[in-house]
């Protein structure tokens, strides 16, 4: 009994990690190359969500409907960059991460006005009940979370060390005029940032609605956990963000299991907390890095 | 090849370059000395694009430069050692060389054989190929960044103070590479405070002082010329009055 509610919690946990640490990536795209934390990444997430449910009402099968969603919401990251954060692209950080928030609440309130204030469910990736490994009942769609996501981190780990325009992102997150100076067109880079980090969170929504299910306001909590898994695996590092993820899922889920799902959401929460004032450059950050950089 | 004339440079208020003129002919090796704050990383800038000038012309092959940004001038053959160096800290040595080549990316080959000419010329850099930039010494990084703007194929090599922070030996190393670049044909804009040093191996030298261009010629006249011994040879009053 004992050992199957453990790995039931852990499965869940990290089901919900991997979740984190995509909503993490997203964020540490964006920031590498601009350091600007973009609040509306959680809104990334939902909007994926929410037309991956619009697309499978129009009959798209799972597959179509997770690319169009995928596509949608990479061309709203597109329209972020482009007709708002570069209008503002004399402005300091600060105030660029305000626009973030600001953009995160025009994203909520037409998902609102869209999608109305009920929740949303997708059919899972395939059919078929629990599969039970030693008396556990593991979700297939669990599995399809942990399958996606890993293969959205090696396409990015690929992307980031092998091609040139990967290369190129990690140059000018590096030191941009070093990168003007050697003919990378920086603004282009930055436009690339926010459409590969709103494409990593729609298909983060896409993916965990069917266990989930997708809600227009679900953005803030998502990205406040997201967040806190970039912050704990310190900014800008994907692979903290992979590690801290999955930690902030199994304490979320074993705190839910063992203590009170009511404590849930607070564990994060503290855990980022602790980070914040204890190792500031989270756990896999390097304090020297992080000594350099504003935020 | 490049001809800036009377370039006036601001940052906000502060009138950093007051109406700079100067040139730099095929195949030359034209250096520009100056103290600090005289301007000349603001005259650097301001040629590659980094900063617009408000007033002023700057041609490079008879075609006027000096509104385009720099990602658009780097395909028009200037490279840029920047002043510090500069280089991509947190990447390797080769994804340095890789982005020093960027705007010859769909060339694969060429790029390919780029590097390795780098590396053989550079067997220090060879050795550490695969490690991050960061780690590497001064002198290391500054072959690193002259390798990487060479990576861009430039008509003309921009280098801002390239001794800067070294010691003696690897000031002397660098040095020579330089004058081997210029014998392989190459054209050369450096920016120096070694003024002996960079007078010696240049055909002719700008004096720059707090935005404008005070003396100019060639490079053997201006290591005689007294003013210059005075103020950046470090040669005392005492020896100008014996004279
Ligand atoms: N970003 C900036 N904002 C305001 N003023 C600046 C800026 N950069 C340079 N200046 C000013 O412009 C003047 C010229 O600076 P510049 O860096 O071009 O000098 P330099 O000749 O390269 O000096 P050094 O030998 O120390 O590198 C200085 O008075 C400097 O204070
Ligand atoms: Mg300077």
């Amino acid at each position: 009994m004992l050992a199957t509610d453990l790995l039931q919690y852990t499965v869940s946990g990290l089901t919900l990690g991997v979740i984190f640490a995509l909503v993490a990536i997203g964020f540490n795209i964006i920031y590498n190359v601009t350091e600007i934390i973009n609040f509306a990444q959680g809104e990334f997430v939902v909007v994926g969500g929410l037309l991956a449910v619009f697309f499978v009402g129009l009959g798209f099968p799972i597959p179509m409907a997770f690319g169009a969603s995928v596509l949608v919401t990479a061309a709203l990251g597109f329209g972020m960059e482009r007709f708002v954060i570069r209008r503002a692209r004399n402005a300091s950080i600060l105030s660029l991460i305000i626009i973030t928030i600001a953009m995160s609440m025009i994203f909520k309130g037409s998902a609102m006005s869209l999608w109305g204030k009920d929740p949303y469910v997708l059919p899972p990736f395939s059919e078929g009940g629990p599969i039970m490994v030693a008396g556990a009942a593991i979700q297939p769609q669990a599995l399809w979370v942990l399958a996606v996501s890993a293969l959205v981190v090696i396409a990015l780990s690929i992307f980031f060390h092998r091609s040139v325009y990967g290369k190129a992102m990690l140059a000018c997150a590096d030191n941009a005029n070093a990168a003007r100076m050697v003919g990378i067109p920086v603004r282009q880079m930055v436009l690339l940032s926010f459409v590969l980090s709103a494409s990593v969170g729609a298909a983060a929504g896409v993916i965990i609605t069917p266990i989930s299910l997708m809600q227009y306001d679900r953005g803030a909590m998502l990205g406040l956990k997201g967040f806190a898994a970039a912050a704990l695996g310190g900014l800008g590092n994907f692979y903290g963000a992979l590690a801290a993820g999955a930690i902030l899922g199994l304490a979320e889920s074993f705190t839910a299991g063992y203590i009170s799902s009511g404590y849930k959401d607070a564990v994060s929460l503290v855990l980022l907390l602790f980070a914040l004032f204890f190792k500031p450059e989270g756990l896999f950050g390097s304090s020297e890095a992080a000594k350099l950089k504003k935020f | 090849m490049l001809t800036v004339k009377s370039i006036h440079t601001y940052y906000g208020n502060i009138h950093a370059l007051k109406g700079v003129s100067l040139h730099v002919g095929n195949g030359e090796l034209v250096t520009l000395i100056g103290a600090n704050g005289a301007g000349k990383s603001t005259l650097v800038n301001t040629i590659c694009g980094l900063i617009q000038p408000r007033k002023g012309v700057i041609e490079f092959q008879g075609k006027p430069i000096q509104s385009l940004p720099p990602e658009s001038i780097v395909p028009k053959g200037i490279a840029l050692v920047p002043e510090g160096r500069q280089i991509f800290a947190t990447l390797t040595v080769e994804a340095n060389l890789q982005m020093g080549g960027y705007i010859h990316r769909h060339k694969r080959e060429q790029i390919q054989e780029d590097l390795h000419r780098m590396l053989e010329r550079f067997p220090i850099l060879n050795e550490r190929r695969q490690q991050l930039a960061g780690t590497l010494s001064g002198g290391e990084q500054q072959m690193l960044a002259i390798s990487r703007a060479l990576m861009s194929r430039p008509q003309l090599l921009v280098l801002d103070e390239p001794s800067m922070g070294l010691a003696p030996l690897i000031t002397k190393e660098i040095f020579k590479i330089i004058q081997e670049l210029r014998e392989e044909g190459r054209t050369i804009l450096l920016i120096e405070q070694n003024a002996r040093a960079a007078l010696n191996i240049a055909d002719r030298g700008y004096v720059l002082e707090t935005g404008k261009v005070v003396l100019q010629g060639e490079g053997t006249m201006l290591l005689q010329h007294q003013e210059v011994q005075r103020a950046y040879l470090g040669k005392g009053a005492k020896q100008i009055v014996d004279a």
